[in-house]
Order: C-alpha cells, then sequence, then structure tokens
C-alpha cells in the first residue's frame, strides 16, 4: 500500500495500483482468502509510521486474520496496530536495524504476534548461489543490500523470538515464474517456526510445488490475485485435489 | 449495566472480538473493574500474550478473585480460555483453577513449527448448545503455542500432532484456543452462540 490504495509492482519496482483498501480487504474475504498482509511499503523508507485509522477499519471488516507491515519501529508503534485490530506485525527494515526490536515485540504481545519479514536476494556464484538481506525494499531508490547472509539472518530472528518467517524472494518478486524453491527449501531447513513463501506465484501449479517441495506453511501470493489471473476458490479446489490440506 | 463486558486485560485482541460482536449486532463494554464485570450479563475474557503477565493483570485488577465466582456465561478465548484451567506451564503460573488442567507448551516436532499458526478442523466430543450448526470439520484460526489435552471439559478437538482442547464448556464457564473473532462464518457462529446462551 502507498497513499492509502493497494499498489503492486514487479521486482519491488514499477508499482502501479490496484485498488481501495477496504474494496480488496473484502474481495479477498469473500473468495476465502485464509489471511491477508498489509505492506506499507514506503513507511520505512520514508520515516513514517503505519496509520491507524484504516488498520481500524480493515479490522472491523474482516473476519479471517491479518497482519501489517511498515514502519513499526518500537512496541509503542505494533502496539497501536495490535491494539486498532491487527493480529500481527511484521518488521522487516527496523528489525535490521534493531534486531532487539524483535524480542521486545516477542516480550510484550507473544512470539505469534511478531512476524519477521525477509526481503532476500539472490547472488549467483561459483558455488552456487548464496542469498543476502536486503533493506528499505519498497523504494527502488534506497532498496539496498545488508551484510546479513539470510540463513544467519533466519537463525537469529528465532531466537530473538520471531513467531512466523515471511521470505521474499526479490529475484522471483512479481514475475510469476513461481516461488523460488531452492532458497524456500533451504530457509525450511532452518526455520522451526511457520514459514510463508512469498514471491513468484504465477500458476496453480507453483502453489502446489511450493507447499510440496518446500513444505512451507503458508503461500503468500499478490499479482496473481490482484490480476485476476487465479481465482482464489479454484487456486483451492486444485490444492486440495492433490492433496493439500486447506480450509475450503 | 451492560449486557456484554469484555475484559480489558491488556490483550492484544480487545479490539478484533468488539469488532466481530459488532458484526454481530453487539455493543461490547470494555472494562477491567470487578463490578462492571461482576454486573455484566455475559463476560468475555479475550487474550494474546503471556500467561503470568495475564494473570499479574488480572490479580492487580482484583478480577483473578472475582471472575471463578461469576454466574453469567463466560466465554474464554485463546490466553482466555487457558487462564480458566488450573495453571500454564507457560512461566509456570497458577490461572484461575476453575477448570481442571494443565497448559503444555507443544512438542518441538520436524514438520510441526511452533506457534501452531492456521486454520485447522474442529471435531465436536458431544453436543452443546455453542456448537450449534457448527459441522465437524469445520475450520478455525488457531495462534498458540500452549494448548489444553483433552478432558471431559472439552466439546470440541482439534489436532495438531496430538489433540488438544479446542472448545471447552463447563457449566457457565466456556472457552475457545481458537479465535472465533477471525474464524469466518464458523467463529461468528460460535459468537452468537455464546450470545443466545440463558442469561
Amino acid at each position: 500500500m502507498r497513499d492509502g490504495v493497494v499498489v503492486k509492482g514487479v521486482r519491488f519496482r514499477d508499482h502501479k495500483i490496484v485498488g481501495g483498501i477496504e474494496e480488496l480487504a473484502l474481495r479477498y474475504r469473500d473468495a476465502g482468502a485464509d489471511e491477508l498482509v498489509f505492506y506499507d511499503i514506503t513507511a520505512s523508507p520514508d520515516g513514517r509510521r503505519v496509520e491507524r485509522a484504516w488498520v481500524e477499519r480493515v479490522a472491523r471488516l474482516l473476519d479471517i486474520p491479518f497482519c501489517v507491515a511498515g514502519g513499526i519501529r518500537s512496541v509503542a508503534d505494533a502496539e497501536a496496530v495490535l491494539g486498532a485490530g491487527a493480529e500481527k506485525v511484521s518488521v522487516n527494515s527496523p528489525a535490521l536495524a534493531d534486531p532487539e526490536l524483535i524480542s521486545r515485540l516477542s516480550e510484550r504481545f507473544g512470539a505469534q504476534c511478531v512476524v519477521v519479514g525477509i526481503d532476500s536476494q539472490t547472488v549467483p556464484g561459483p558455488d552456487g548461489p548464496r542469498y543476502e538481506v536486503h533493506q528499505y525494499t519498497g523504494d527502488p531508490s534506497r532498496s539496498r543490500a545488508t551484510p546479513r547472509a539470510t540463513l544467519d539472518w533466519v537463525r537469529q530472528v528465532q531466537a530473538l523470538g520471531a513467531g512466523e518467517i515471511v521470505l521474499n524472494c526479490m529475484a522471483s518478486d512479481g514475475v510469476r515464474n513461481g516461488y523460488d524453491l531452492p532458497q524456500l527449501i533451504a530457509v525450511r531447513a532452518e526455520c522451526r517456526v511457520p514459514l510463508i513463501a512469498s514471491g513468484g506465484a504465477g500458476t496453480p501449479a507453483h502453489f502446489l510445488d511450493v507447499f510440496q517441495d518446500a513444505q512451507v506453511d503458508g503461500a503468500l501470493a499478490a499479482s496473481v490475485f490482484h490480476l485476476g489471473t487465479i481465482e482464489i476458490p479454484d487456486l483451492k479446489q486444485y490444492l486440495r485435489a492433490a492433496g493439500i490440506e486447506v480450509r475450503p | 449495566m451492560s449486557s456484554l463486558v469484555i475484559v480489558d486485560n491488556g490483550g492484544g485482541n480487545v479490539a478484533s472480538v468488539r469488532y466481530a460482536l459488532e458484526r454481530l449486532g453487539v455493543e461490547a463494554a470494555l472494562s477491567a473493574d470487578p463490578a462492571v464485570v461482576r454486573a455484566a450479563r455475559r463476560v468475555i475474557l479475550p487474550g494474546v500474550g503471556a500467561a503470568a503477565d495475564a494473570m499479574q493483570r488480572l490479580r492487580a485488577s482484583g478480577l483473578d478473585r472475582l471472575i471463578p465466582t461469576l454466574t453469567q456465561p463466560v466465554l474464554g478465548i485463546c490466553l482466555g480460555m487457558q487462564l480458566l484451567f488450573q495453571s500454564s506451564a507457560e512461566g509456570d503460573t497458577q490461572c484461575l483453577g476453575i477448570l481442571a488442567g494443565r497448559a503444555e507448551r507443544f512438542p518441538d516436532r520436524a514438520g510441526l513449527p511452533v506457534p501452531h499458526m492456521g486454520w485447522n478442523q474442529l471435531a465436536p466430543q458431544r453436543s452443546s448448545p455453542l456448537l450449534a450448526g457448527i459441522e465437524a470439520g469445520e475450520y478455525a484460526y488457531f495462534v498458540h503455542s500452549y494448548a489444553l489435552p483433552p478432558s471431559p471439559d472439552a466439546i470440541a478437538l482439534c489436532d495438531y500432532g496430538q489433540p488438544f482442547t479446542a472448545i471447552v464448556s463447563r457449566g457457565n464457564f466456556h472457552g475457545a484456543q481458537c479465535h472465533p473473532e477471525r474464524s469466518g462464518s464458523t467463529g461468528a457462529r460460535l459468537l452468537a452462540n455464546f450470545l443466545a446462551l440463558d442469561a
């Protein structure tokens, strides 16, 4: 989300307007989405905090869980968002700047409220790819690599009290060629809390692959749903027929 | 006198419980005042957070002594349900002692991440007004690391590597380990059933 509307980019760039926040929240609720994640993508790069008013409006509408990400830098920020009715907060750039933030949030609200989002880029190398954590990805002009290796950060955030990890695979984001299975398999091996795959879904088969091959607990997608290329009820029916347990 | 009071125990899901009740046409009051809670026709004890912290808040307001004496319908949600029992392994906490049992942490097992987070199926154990219209196999939303083992008071179980209490009912005390406020139409039904109990 940016400036009060929902936007979607390709590989974290060239964001286009998709629709209004409440309109999309209702559409996905009615379609059978199991959880919604709202990313305020410019909150961290701008040094802004997530505004509370829309969180409350969404919380009044939704009868499914939702998570708010972007600009949560303190226990007080999280308290405002959770107090407005969100189930979870997701921290990304602020946690990279201040890893202890994860512990403070976890101690105050419980690990189940604390999602750590990781924007991870694949870097090809002679010994196979390595994965590095990026920061401030919501703004192409400020997005940058950090010295952190993704797998180290995955281990560290769990030790600090993260209750869930959303792995945004940057190379596959928005291009709809499938989730980054090798990276997700590598992260799954290090991740004992729920792991949500993000970035790359283009077909129902991509969802099946990521559940079967990477054993993730959830698959997050934006483009295919925003553009209507995959309808959630059809996707769920497909996954159920393939033996994946999903809520009807 | 408010017809429905949500115990304001500093937990994170107070707002979402209140909104879920609003969607059912019920305005709930929020209070941590024992006199207000005692006078309510129905009481909801929500809870997201840690057991020790939540019990400390109840003790600070005197609600730890009041709640076990309530005679109107009481519904504990998630941690609020666990607090109705004797104790929790989370912080080795003495709870309200209304129901028999101890919340234990899910064991660390491959393929079953803790917290247990997500939609899972309800298995009703016996008929109850609280479960009216809820079929076996309906999905509810769970977020928790600790759980109560099955007991005679459990009216619905769920399974996450092991069976655990999903919904409990004994006399006027009821509890849901799942989050009815975020469990779609199934959760709305559960809340509506609670609102329809004789008070």
